[in-house]
């Protein structure tokens, strides 16, 4: 049952339409990130607001929610979100990428292929994928008017000047349909090939900057890069050492203060399915320092 | 004799319902072409206000949101008093001001470019149009394609050849254009500003 004391998923039911109008646009015109009337939540601005007034306008009874916190189920802000919607709309929720309708995601994209009809919501810090670069949303608002993105590639041409490489590791910046320069958020770049032409819908909100943007399903989504420095993932070159995953986006464990480390696959989902299968790692499989994948 | 004029109802449950029509709303607009049937339980629109339409104008009309009626419903003082009571959005007869139109049907459908586009800057300020139709399963077959679509989606629909020519001439000015939603009884079809409509068989 719903607690007496709020409305289902929290939000006002005004508040909902006024969200729920700012996605409509937002997927009608992918990567335009759509102001909206962002409303205090009863968590600090960085853990989520966004995502979860895009989570409220959205759920509905027979929603199946998941919450992931940079792949993870069990850390702190993707419990106590998920304990949020389970008492303030008494939805199911699960930790499992295949069985959730709704995924709300702090910074990864879940490793198994999302289907047709679940949608993704990000957690967005920063919105503006060139507010480092011009810190005037006046500016920033005509760039955009004009497609003008040149000053991105400056950006990505200095890394290769500087580093020999384009050193941006997330939030790496994406084309939509060939028009929005957008940030798909803080995920490693690895994520990035996700985003292209996914089955599911990817909506984005940002509560502290008061904006929602959309990616629909089918949608092209191209990493901006250079024809001699082609955009490259990230991974580092080791076997999970849990599940062996080959594949999967790992996160870096430190065991010991000896130097000790072991790598396991950030989305806990993927590596527990895995080790249910039967496959399993090795904390000693060979680690080297880089790799492009 | 005195004619008592009762208001039609809204929603039996206005959260459950809203919810339920905007995710169909969303889905469509996510998915362009695809038909999504409501089940919003509302059991009195107000005539000629399709069941779809009245659930849209009751999940995403308020005071936020300027409506422009077509002649035919602006003349029925039984759908302007219900959505002034049930959603409480002002109406204009400026279609440039509106947020949301509501169409009754494809005969008398202003010229498109006569509604809000949207600026190069906020291309969020256009009007959605709400479009009544027959059905879904009569009228010329069209081809769609653009983001939400897999290849390419069919459709059949009862689109007046005008109305698509001036679709597609707003076309260019793209991110500035109009949102389309089809609607036919308890069903609704999407097409966002992105979808570009062919006919069927043309390349």
């Amino acid at each position: 049952m719903n607690a007496p004391s709020y409305n289902f998923a929290y939000l006002d039911e005004q508040t909902k339409r006024m969200i729920r109008r700012a996605i409509l646009k937002a997927i009608a015109i992918p990567g335009y990130q759509v102001p909206f009337a962002s409303r205090e939540m009863p968590m600090p601005y960085g853990w989520g607001t966004g995502g979860v007034q895009v989570t409220a306008a959205i759920l509905g009874p027979s929603d199946v929610l998941k919450v992931i916190d940079q792949g993870s189920d069990d850390t702190t802000n993707a419990i106590s979100i998920r304990k949020f919607f389970a008492k303030t709309a008494g939805v199911a929720t699960t930790t499992r990428t295949d069985e959730a309708s709704v995924i709300q995601t702090r910074h990864r994209i879940p490793e198994a292929p999302l289907h047709e009809g679940q949608v993704l919501v990000y957690q967005v810090p920063i919105p503006e994928p060139l507010r480092f670069l011009e810190p005037r949303e006046t500016e920033t608002r005509r760039m955009h008017a004009l497609a003008e993105y040149g000053l991105m590639h400056v950006k990505l041409y200095e890394d290769i000047a500087k580093f020999g490489h384009i050193a941006t590791a997330y939030a790496y910046p994406v084309k939509v349909a060939g028009r929005y320069v957008m940030d798909p958020s803080p995920t490693p770049k690895f994520d990035n090939p996700k985003m292209d032409n996914c089955p599911a819908l990817q909506l984005f909100g940002a509560g502290r900057e008061k904006r929602i943007y959309a990616v629909p399903p089918y949608t092209e989504v191209v990493s901006l890069d250079f024809e001699d420095h082609p955009f490259t993932r990230y991974r580092q070159n080791a076997p999970c050492a849990l599940c062996g995953a080959e594949d999967s986006y790992l996160d870096e464990i430190v065991t010991d203060d000896k130097g000790g480390r072991m790598f396991v696959c950030s989305d806990t989902d993927y590596c527990e399915t895995r080790r249910a299968e039967g496959h399993f790692g090795s904390a000693n499989a060979p680690e080297t320092e880089r790799a492009d994948v | 004799m005195k004619m008592t004029n009762e208001l039609a109802a809204g929603f039996a449950d206005k959260v459950v319902s809203a919810q339920a029509t905007f995710r169909a709303v969303m889905d469509a607009m996510a998915r362009p072409g695809t038909v999504q049937q409501l089940n919003a339980k509302l059991r009195h629109a107000p005539s000629p206000l399709m069941p779809a339409a009245a659930a849209i104008a009751l999940t995403l009309f308020d005071h936020d949101t300027p409506i422009w009626l077509d002649a035919p419903l602006k003349a029925t003082s039984a759908v302007t008093s219900w959505l002034r009571f049930h959603t409480a959005a002002p109406l204009t007869s400026d279609t440039a001001d509106a947020a949301f139109a509501l169409l009754s049907g494809v005969d008398q459908i202003p010229a498109l470019d006569q509604f809000a586009l949207g600026s190069n800057d906020y291309p969020d300020r256009s009007t959605t149009l709400v479009l009544q139709l027959s059905s879904f399963e009569a009228g010329d077959a069209f081809e769609l394609q653009g983001p939400g679509i897999n290849g390419r989606a069919s459709l059949h629909a009862p689109l007046p050849a005008e109305l698509i020519a001036q679709r597609a001439a707003l076309q260019p000015l793209f991110p500035r254009g109009l949102d389309l939603i089809l609607v036919a009884g308890d069903a609704l079809v999407a097409i966002p500003r992105t979808t570009q409509i062919m006919p069927k068989g043309a390349v």
